[in-house]
């Protein structure tokens, strides 16, 4: 079947199976490569994408679906704060769940500017990092909400709870 | 991917969909009806799960209604649960739901789709029992209204062609002090050894369980022990297995005598923080 999406912002024609996945049209169909199969269950979150601004695990959702929505992938990002947050606390080892975690790191700051820590814990537990880089992509988190917030003199930047690092090994 | 075709139909209306249902049935494609999809789309992919036709629910309007009245409430089945959780319509539902897999997931995951899931969990039909839910069933014989604790038996009893269009209940529910808490094995994220929910209405507390029986459920015997304030906590949790419905689980994540313990854990902690 012939379906028209709209993917980053451009109208875009494909010829799938209505049971194909929108991470394997996207992928296969788009050659839009930044979004990761990794347990095609549900489970990692290097699918992430966003539709219609909400992050989505694209290997739940069938492309069928995302007609009439506004899809974007980490190719759409285009230099976002939480792209440029991700870079500059390197953010990221091997690179696979990356794209997941910014896209979902991206629609936090758009849609919850002034998460809390309770809020930013729910939604990154939707994405694994099995480097495990989880502390810089904490610091990656921190940094994009507090840019995101207006300046204010009654402004309370979100700040991460102490860590306890009594058995840290970094310096 | 999926490895097998199927046709996708997207539905206006409740009549459409079940005469749509009724058609592709006739053909022999074993039809599913498509809420959030995401337990079709996991199970079909590991070949539990096969149709030739799937009828996606979400442009039905009465599917994705949320209304909070005078009289009643309404949450449509096609609503996911963050939608739940976000709109703060119902807190209680909200927070059981949202100890559902992960948020982004709940981001597709919807309340029907939960409620019918082939899994033993189903966490979010809890607090619906809890409010004495009814539910709207749509099937050939037009649109029924039935009480959620006569619809879910151990299962939910919808006859072959029937969906799940929306859950009613008193909004007075919304307002009363609810307590929800999930144990799981080791995770964050994960199904859990048993969900206790919640909710404290003026007649005494009432109580229902995932994951400690094969099936989720609410006892009115396990509720009138509970609530036996003459007796300790403690005492009143002690007697309150006497009104299990089935025997404990055991499997991968709890033996059933471990679950037990985690079972009168959760209820202290319940009990606790509702002053009960």
């Amino acid at each position: 079947m012939k379906l028209q999406l709209n993917v980053n912002g451009e109208r875009r024609t494909v010829d799938v199976r209505p049971a194909d996945l929108l991470l394997d049209v996207l992928r296969e169909n788009l050659g839009l490569t930044g979004a990761k199969p990794g347990c095609r269950n549900g489970d990692c979150g290097a699918c992430t994408v966003t539709v219609d601004g909400w992050p989505m695990k694209s290997c739940l959702m069938l492309a069928v679906e995302a007609t009439d929505k506004a899809v974007e992938t980490i190719e759409g990002l285009q230099g976002a704060p939480a792209q440029r947050a991700f870079v500059e606390k390197f953010a990221f080892q091997c690179g696979y769940c990356t794209p997941g975690f910014v896209m979902n790191v991206h629609a936090l700051a758009r849609l919850r500017p002034d998460a809390d820590e309770a809020t930013v814990r729910e939604w990154l537990q939707s994405n694994i990092c099995r480097c495990t880089g989880y502390e810089e992509i904490r610091e990656a988190v921190e940094c994009v909400l507090a840019q995101g917030r207006p300046a204010s003199a009654e402004e309370k930047p979100y700040r991460r709870p102490p860590a306890d690092r009594s058995d840290s090994g970094n310096t | 991917m999926i490895p097998f075709d199927f046709d996708y139909y997207r539905p206006a209306t409740v009549e459409e969909a079940v005469s749509l249902y009724a058609r592709l049935d006739r053909e022999g494609k074993r039809p599913l009806y498509w809420s959030g999809g995401t337990e079709i789309a996991t199970f079909a992919r590991a070949n539990l799960v096969c149709t030739e036709a799937v009828i996606d629910l979400k442009a039905v309007p009465e599917c994705r209604a949320l209304a909070v009245g005078e009289k009643e409430m309404t949450f449509g089945s096609a609503l996911t649960l963050s939608e739940i959780d976000d709109s703060g319509a119902f807190p209680l539902l909200g927070a059981t739901g949202s100890g559902i897999a992960d948020r982004t997931s709940r981001n597709k995951i919807t309340l029907g789709g939960n409620v019918s899931s082939r899994l033993i969990y189903k966490e979010a039909i809890l607090p619906l029992l809890l409010a004495d839910s009814d539910a709207l069933v749509a099937g050939a014989s037009g649109v029924r209204r039935v009480a959620l604790a006569e619809l879910f038996q151990r299962t939910l009893q919808l006859g072959k062609g029937e969906f799940l269009v929306r859950f009613v209940m008193d909004p007075s529910y919304r307002n009363m002090p609810y307590a929800s808490v999930k144990k799981r094995k080791e995770t964050a994220i994960g199904y859990p050894i048993v969900t206790v929910a919640a909710l404290a209405t003026e007649a005494g507390t009432r109580f229902a369980f995932s994951g400690l029986c094969d099936f989720p459920f609410r006892s009115a015997e396990i509720e009138r022990t509970l609530n036996l304030r003459d007796l300790p906590a403690g005492e009143r949790i002690r007697r309150a297995a006497a009104g299990l419905p089935a025997p404990i689980r055991s499997d991968m994540l709890a033996s059933a005598d471990y679950r037990r313990l985690v079972w009168q854990v959760a209820l202290e902690d319940v009990l606790a923080s509702l002053g009960a």
